[in-house]
């Protein structure tokens, strides 16, 4: 009678074990696929591939690209560094044409064009070296819209990334850089670093799973054209079909996902 | 056989107290840039690379020419490199060490350290770096120490122990090679990316680690009773000069790409470093220190009347070193973070406590190699005759 409730138990244990080791694992295996929220928010902005257009004809004034880049580096709290340019952090900045575009200036090109100011950010390229070489996954092609994120929470801060993007798009957390965030203006909405972390452009994921337009694209009145390169009937490949546009450095095969108009 | 390393002369306690010095006064510097992030150092956005990631570069080298003694014995029964093998893996254990120190200082986040085993990504060589080198350190800790137990027990070193050293054999160019790759896989650095780059890494490896080696087993007989031999110096010497030679030949195939070809990015990296560009000119003074030493290295190495002079040998081994040493832990590195891709120079330049954390783990390495060199020479010294009959100590 004692032996029969043993194995009574044991088979009861055992098949308790593989019902619900099973169950979990078919489950696990169901839930297979990458990080998001745990609902998609139905509003969410969704594109195979995200690119954005700069149309230069439309940065006029100075105050032109300022919207873009306070608007970018307030909501995401990108701390305000002077104090010593080599420790600066930017998602958002300009560039002049020959430092944007290097080698393509000739000794004839006007010093107006040679000063122009580009915006440059992360090209959120199709082929990131970047994702290549980052030993922990901590920077990463997302799937679904392929855009180059950034976990700042798994980053060893080993710089290979800023090593191996030739955009110099990366920038990396030298110091803390909440003193440098201003309280006021602070958004609460996103996280804030901490030291020893590289950060760059995310294409604003976190703005885009709320259904909204990336924030210097908000900011940019038209300037700044964003849409899915790989929908022929997007905006952006309006544009790209109908004018000439440019690539940073497209011969490193990074395959940028920013173009240029003039 | 680690009781070895307690009894020594007054002589071994200075200088493990003097390295220990060192070592506490970067350890103060390493809780300081711990606490303050890595802007303590002289990196900067543009060059996020410098001294620590250099130095590991250097290392890696050096960890890796251990295999220049234990291939031509176990390889060629090169008979008189039978006493030197236990000083090569020794010092390989050492600058492995070096390089895992330096790797980790130069973390931002050193406690996620783990992230790279917990992540695997095989598609980074950062991550195959990591697992060559532990690989490369624990074969040596097995086949030096088994080999050196075997001798103190004058017995032949087990059978099973052979394949480790073949495998020790095959290893050894494979750490330094995945180091070159961490470099010439960039696109849009142009001066690392070059298809010579681990054959260039492996040159100077196989120059400078040889070079220390001779000065070590200088120093060794100098101080102790043990002498690694007469022949198997000199025929270390022939390696350091063949490799130094090859060395510099590959540098001026650089060259030669870069300027015949006049294509700006790949003359810039050149340029800022040998005679300084648009006004920047930091490192100038430093690379031209590192040409003429290996000028002199390669006179006094090439023509054998010389060479065969211990003084004279030590003299081209010391510039030796110290020219790698700048080109391959310094230079190699600022160089191509200057100009950035953008085409902006950023200059720069070590910071106090950035070089304290340098010489401390310089010192944690030599401390490792002092126990370690100690315990190998104790057994030596007891031993008194090498395997094949011949007096390895000095005569009273």
């Amino acid at each position: 009678m004692s032996m029969n409730r043993r194995e009574f138990l044991k088979i009861a244990g055992i098949s308790t074990i593989l019902g619900v080791g099973g169950v979990s694992a078919v489950h696990g295996l169901k839930n297979c696929v990458e990080a998001s929220q745990i609902s998609p928010n139905p509003e969410a902005l969704k594109a195979k591939r995200w690119a954005m257009v700069v149309d230069m004809s439309k940065f006029k004034t100075e105050e032109d690209y300022q919207r873009c880049i306070d608007a970018c580096h307030r909501v995401h709290n990108v701390p305000n560094i002077t104090d010593n340019p080599k420790h600066e952090i930017k998602w958002l900045w300009k560039e002049t044409y020959e430092h944007a575009f290097p080698g393509a200036a000739d000794e004839y090109l006007s010093e107006e064009v040679k000063e122009l100011p580009f915006l440059v950010l992360c090209n959120h390229c199709n082929n990131p070296p970047c994702v290549r070489v980052c030993p922990t996954k901590a920077t990463f092609k997302r799937k679904s819209d392929g855009i180059v994120m950034m976990d700042m929470h798994r980053c060893i801060g080993c710089r290979f990334c800023m090593a191996a993007c030739p955009f110099g798009a990366r920038s990396f957390n030298y110091k803390d850089p909440r003193p440098f965030i201003d309280a006021e203006k602070e958004n609460l909405e996103f996280p804030t670093r901490t030291k020893g972390v590289v950060e760059k452009c995310t294409l604003c994921y976190e703005r885009l799973a709320k259904g909204l337009q990336p924030a210097c694209v908000e900011a940019s009145k038209g300037a700044l054209i964003f849409g899915d390169v790989e929908d022929p009937n997007s905006e952006v490949r309006k544009v790209l079909g109908s004018r000439y546009s440019f690539r940073r450095r497209p011969e490193l095969g990074t395959q940028p996902s920013v173009y240029y108009i003039f | 056989m680690l009781e070895k390393a307690i009894y020594g002369s007054r002589r071994y306690w200075v200088w493990i107290l003097f390295l220990l010095a060192l070592i506490g006064t970067g350890f103060i510097s390493y809780l300081y840039q711990f606490k303050n992030g890595l802007g303590v150092t002289g990196m900067s956005r543009d060059v996020s690379w410098g001294l620590y990631i250099g130095q590991f570069t250097f290392l890696v080298g050096v960890a890796a020419s251990g295999v220049m003694v234990v291939l031509p014995y176990y390889l060629h029964n090169y008979k008189k490199f039978g006493r030197l093998t236990i000083l090569g893996e020794f010092l390989a254990i050492s600058a492995v060490v070096m390089c895992m120190l330096f790797i980790f200082v130069d973390m931002g986040q050193p406690l996620r350290v783990l992230n790279v085993i917990l992540h695997p990504t095989p598609n980074s060589v950062m991550f195959f770096d990591m697992l060559v080198l532990s690989g490369y350190l624990l074969l040596n800790l097995l086949v030096g120490w088994t080999v050196l137990g075997a001798e103190r027990k004058e017995v032949p070193p087990p059978k099973w122990v052979k394949p480790f050293i073949y495998l020790s054999i095959a290893w050894a160019p494979s750490i330094h090679t995945v180091t070159a790759f961490l470099y010439a896989g960039l696109p849009g650095r142009h001066f690392w990316l070059s298809a010579i780059m681990a054959a260039r890494f492996l040159a100077s490896a196989f120059a400078g680690g040889p070079a220390l080696l001779i000065i070590l087993a200088l120093i060794v007989r100098k101080y102790t009773k043990f002498d690694p031999g007469k022949e198997a110096i000199q025929a270390l010497g022939k390696i350091v000069t063949y490799c130094m030679i090859i060395n510099v030949f590959f540098l001026g195939l650089e060259f030669f790409t870069a300027f015949y070809s006049q294509i700006p990015g790949h003359m810039h990296s050149f340029v800022y470093l040998y005679t300084g560009l648009e006004g920047h000119a930091k490192l100038v003074p430093i690379m031209w220190l590192s040409s003429i030493l290996a000028a002199l290295a390669l006179v006094l190495l090439i023509f054998p009347q010389i060479r065969k002079n211990e003084a004279l040998l030590a003299v081209a081994c010391v510039s030796t070193f110290f020219s790698l040493w700048i080109d391959k832990g310094f230079g190699l590195v600022v160089g191509g973070f200057v100009p950035s891709p953008l085409e902006r120079i950023t200059e720069y330049w070590p910071t106090l406590p950035e070089a304290l954390i340098t010489l401390a783990v310089w010192a944690i390495g030599f401390l490792a190699l002092t126990i370690l060199y100690k315990i190998a020479v104790s057994v030596k010294e007891e031993v008194v005759f090498d395997k094949y009959g011949e007096r390895q100590v000095k005569a009273e």
